[in-house]
């Protein structure tokens, strides 16, 4: 069977970091996509860069308020060890200037909180595909 | 010290929050100034702020409106710590969407929670409090901006 056909592409890896139980079982409740597999969730920066290390996650959602470390920190720390992780920002904080410093720390997307299960799989899907 | 017309901010914030997550929107009562201590509900969310303004931003409900709210958001987790959780994120995503009209240098804390205590509150010197009253459904529940 050739490469690339649904049957032989491995399910995306995602990990959830937010430090609301409430909002990371939303969002793995949410997400629709078949080959979208959560393979751990997070409720600080230091507990997510533990996971990234041993789940090795090809997608992330990072909530950017966050006790111990915050998601700039994280950010920063995960794209230093798995450059190629695509990182999705999920956060209430809406001003410009934190969208921009989370991008230039790596991050690939961002969306505001409060979400619908439209956006979150929209901007989920635009970093999935 | 808090304008008035800065109100609309928290007003929106609330406003959005009710319409997204709960998928049914809120009304809003006329914002008043606070004089003394407001009467806290079941469970309360605090937000310090910080950096180009201080002071607090508080979301405080009774346990049936978080518990329809909870339902609403397809959750089935009515514990205490659920409760807990959702009203420290009403207040932080309330004060961390406030950033879009104040700025980067409108610092926030991550969410204080209180239940079944009465919260001790800061009050910075030169801060006016405001109470927002919202009413959702059959409930009823406040967020208070508390800001220099």
């Amino acid at each position: 069977m050739s490469s690339g056909t649904p049957l032989d592409r491995r399910p995306v890896k995602l990990l959830i970091v937010d430090d609301s139980n409430i909002v990371r079982r939303r969002i793995e409740r949410s997400q629709q996509f078949d080959d979208l597999q959560v393979v751990g969730t997070a409720a600080n920066g230091f507990e997510a860069l533990e996971l990234a290390r041993r789940t090795d996650p090809d997608l992330v959602t990072m909530d950017l308020t966050m006790p111990q470390m915050d998601g700039i920190e994280c950010i920063t720390q995960l794209v230093k060890l798995k450059p190629a992780l695509r990182i999705l920002v999920i956060s209430a904080l809406a001003d410009k200037a934190t969208a921009v410093e989370a991008m230039e720390r790596g991050a690939n997307g961002f969306l505001n909180k409060p979400f619908s299960d439209r956006q979150l799989n929209e901007a989920i899907a635009e970093l999935m595909y | 010290m808090l304008r008035e017309e800065e109100l609309k901010t928290f007003v929106e914030g609330t406003t959005r929050y009710f319409e997204v997550a709960a998928q049914q929107p809120a009304t809003i009562g006329s914002p008043y100034l606070l004089e003394g201590e407001t009467a806290m509900h079941d469970y309360t969310g605090m937000i310090n702020v910080s950096g180009k303004r201080e002071g607090v931003v508080y979301f405080t409900a009774p346990r049936a409106m978080l518990t329809v709210l909870l339902m609403k958001m397809q959750e089935s987790d009515f514990s205490h710590e659920s409760m807990r959780d959702l009203v420290g994120e009403v207040a932080n995503t309330i004060s961390g969407n406030a950033r879009r009209d104040f700025g980067h240098d409108f610092v926030i804390s991550v969410p204080s929670v209180f239940a079944g205590e009465k919260p001790q509150i800061p009050q910075p010197p030169g801060a006016r409090s405001f109470v927002i009253p919202i009413h959702w459904r059959s409930h009823s529940a406040k967020l208070v901006v508390s800001l220099t």
